[in-house]
């Protein structure tokens, strides 16, 4: 994906550093060269940052229901007025709603009288942040109208507040989901590579199972297996356990790919000789060795399970409402009845493709920063 | 030659096995079997249900059996073809499955063709002329088949189909064609029909095999033999066909046995959102309904599809590549 960029010549004191920095000072030096990665990376952290915060960014909670305002449209946002005059302050206007008496649409359109004026920190929903203070500030708001970025959906709630809340779900359940891969993954990968013999071959034969069935029924019919009655946070970690448990088996090929390469090596007899156990030479031993590649499959492996979430929840077998991830709101979107008149429901397949193509392009660059011969 | 084909003959069934044996727990994951609801809904309507009415229902469907006894009868009905009744439907689960089956293993089949016809001329262009504009447009194209999801891409074109030509591009037959018997006039009717589902479902595998294609091919074409034939003053088009692609083209190729299961996996959600006669749209209102047998029973069948398609193109592999038989008895 990036050019080998060559290093360029290092003299003095920054050779010096360069020679005494550590692999991930090396890597960081290297992925910080990819621009795109870095763009990418940022954007993650900033999702990130928005899904700890959201009650504060969100202008409202995703559940406030403005039953005057059924699927209003993305409104916009403006600094020049329809005089033609700039405001410093961005505003939007208000909006007047009409029925359209043969196809009983609604038809919203904008009120030039009425201004509102956003503004930061303004009051508005009140929410309990963590569960541990209450509070009813938003970071930006308009005071006494209504402002609705992505619109509204068919019960007159904020999208985009609903799509900030679902950043929190979807991403979530990405990291959680790719936890368990991870676990699974190194635990059967590494029995599968050290120990070699019988158990590599049950190993070997289960991810070749895995990986010559088709996933997606899979995990629909085991989803639907789910009871009803479960407590959505229940629901949560059964799906991102379903999720995991699919998909551990690239990350445990990489794993024993790496093992059966490295346990040959010197300084793997001498700790066996020093008398270290089997378990502390995997961890304290092989596994740091080859952790960097570790790293670049896990990130690869985020976006498999965003994926994998959004198209269940889509379908109506993972997630279930109240609960707000992007597939859920994709719910929405599922005909065409909705989908002409109601584009901005599809804003948050937006938000899916984003956020995985930023995933693939941090592993890309991590993939890059991990290979000492780029 | 023949090893080969026993061993992984061998290793088809155990899948199917395996597959099997999720199904069936698929099927009975669900609180209560389908007899309870069976009863439920007798009693709802007024019929007064006995005992021995039950035990009898119980005996007749194996339900006294322990449950390795319901499965060897379970799996024992499925060889035989007999795929149990759905309870949704109170059709024979076979009779629901029939027509389905065979559309989904048409348009699976086609899409892994329409992949690689697309993939390779592409994959081998894209490397030929490394940073051109259409490198890095198909580059675009290839990112795109892998962050947006299949259904989303459906929608889209849904969307798009919709808004600027006025068509629904759903469904695999016009209306007046649906539940008509199959004919010439029938057939056509689904060519025309098909092109936005294979694109759909095949974005997302097209669009790795041009990234594998054109990686493999830039390779070979560092290599020293490239040059030499260069150099001999071969003809340049001659020297990229007969040498470099031929080796290129072998990892594409050979990862043909893992393309289809990806293929079928993803069709089930794009049949459900352009809805396709396919088994996808009835497997997902089984799951919805809890239609168990029939969930289970069309779960069991498209892996079962998977795989062994996966196996018939790799045993042909092996037949025509001999590397690759080299390559697999080795490992």
């Amino acid at each position: 994906m990036a050019e080998a960029t060559q290093a360029a010549p290092i003299t003095g004191n920054a050779q010096e550093q360069y020679y005494l920095s550590s692999q991930t000072q090396l890597m960081w030096r290297k992925f910080k060269r990819h621009k795109l990665a870095m763009a990418a990376g940022l954007l993650l952290v900033l999702f990130y940052v928005a899904a700890a915060l959201v009650e504060v960014i969100a202008p409202y909670r995703p559940d406030t229901r403005f039953t005057e305002y059924i699927f209003t449209p993305p409104q916009r946002l403006r600094v020049v007025d329809h005089t033609g005059r700039l405001h410093l302050r961005p505003f939007v206007y208000g909006l007047q709603r009409e029925l359209d008496m043969d196809t009983l649409e609604r038809i919203y359109t904008e009120d030039h009288a009425v201004i509102h004026p956003l503004r930061l920190f303004v009051r508005g929903d009140e929410y309990r942040m963590w569960g541990l203070f209450d509070g009813d500030v938003h970071l930006v708001g308009v005071e006494n109208g209504v402002y609705f970025p992505f619109g509204t959906d068919k019960l007159g709630r904020d999208l985009f507040s609903r799509n900030l809340y679902a950043i929190r779900i979807s991403l979530s359940i990405g990291l959680i989901g790719v936890a368990v891969s991870f676990v699974l993954g190194c635990l059967l990968g590494g029995i599968s590579g050290y120990y070699g013999g019988v158990p590599d071959l049950i190993i070997q034969r289960i991810i070749e199972f895995l990986i010559s069935i088709p996933v997606i029924p899979f995990w629909m019919g085991l989803a639907a297996a789910l009871p009803h009655d479960w407590p959505s946070l229940r629901i949560y970690f059964a799906i991102t356990i379903i999720l995991g448990i699919i998909g551990w088996s690239q990350l445990a090929r990489v794993v024993r790919g790496k093992l059966i390469s490295l346990r040959e090596e010197d300084f793997v007899m001498a700790a066996s000789v020093a008398g270290a156990t089997k378990a502390s030479i995997i961890f304290r031993h092989l596994l740091p060795s080859f952790m960097s590649y570790l790293i670049v499959s896990l990130t690869l492996a985020v976006p498999n399970m965003i994926l994998g979430e959004t198209a269940l929840s889509f379908l109506g077998l993972g997630l279930q409402p109240p609960v707000v991830s992007w597939g859920v709101l994709l719910q929405d979107a599922q005909n065409l009845q909705s989908l002409a008149n109601h584009s901005w429901l599809l804003i948050p397949g937006l938000f899916v493709v984003v956020s995985v193509l930023a995933f693939n392009f941090v592993g890309d660059g991590l993939r890059d920063a991990a290979d000492p011969y780029r | 030659m023949l090893a080969l084909f026993v061993r992984r003959g061998v290793f088809m069934l155990l899948t199917v096995l395996a597959v099997t044996v999720v199904g069936f727990l698929i099927i009975q994951l669900p609180p209560g079997d389908f007899l309870t609801l069976y009863i439920l809904e007798l009693e709802a309507s007024g019929e007064v249900v006995d005992e021995a009415t039950v035990d009898n229902l119980r005996r007749r469907y194996g339900l006294d059996l322990s449950p390795l006894g319901q499965y060897l009868r379970w799996l024992g009905n499925l060889v035989r073809g007999d795929f149990g009744l759905s309870f949704g439907w109170n059709r024979p689960v076979s009779e629901l499955i029939g027509e389905r089956l065979a559309l989904t293993v048409t348009i699976s089949l086609l899409t892994l063709f329409i992949s690689y016809l697309l993939a390779i001329p592409i994959g081998i262009y894209s490397a030929v002329h490394q940073y051109s504009f259409s490198d890095y447009a198909f580059t675009v194209v290839g990112f795109m088949g892998l962050a947006l999801p299949n259904f989303l891409f459906a929608l889209i074109l849904l969307y798009l189909f919709f808004t600027v030509f006025d068509i629904a591009v759903v469904g695999l037959f016009s209306s007046e064609f649906i539940n008509e018997p199959w004919s010439v006039a029938r057939v056509i009717d689904m060519l025309k029909h098909l092109p936005v589902p294979l694109l759909v479902i095949g974005l997302q595998g097209t669009a790795g095999l041009i990234r594998v294609m054109r990686g493999s091919l830039l390779d070979e074409l560092r290599k020293q033999y490239v040059i030499t034939a260069r150099a001999k003053g071969l003809d340049e088009r001659a020297l990229l066909f007969r040498y470099p692609v031929r080796l290129a083209i072998n990892p594409i190729i050979s990862s043909v046995s893992w393309q289809l299961p990806q293929i079928v996996s993803g069709a089930v959600i794009v049949a459900v959102v352009l809805n396709l006669p396919t088994l996808g749209p009835l497997l997902l209102r089984a799951l919805l309904t809890q239609d168990m047998f029939l969930a289970g029973t069309i779960i069991v069948m498209i892996t079962i599809l998977a795989v062994l398609g996966a196996f018939i193109s790799d045993m042909m592999l092996m037949w025509v590549d001999p590397r690759i038989r080299f390559e697999r008895a080795e490992g």
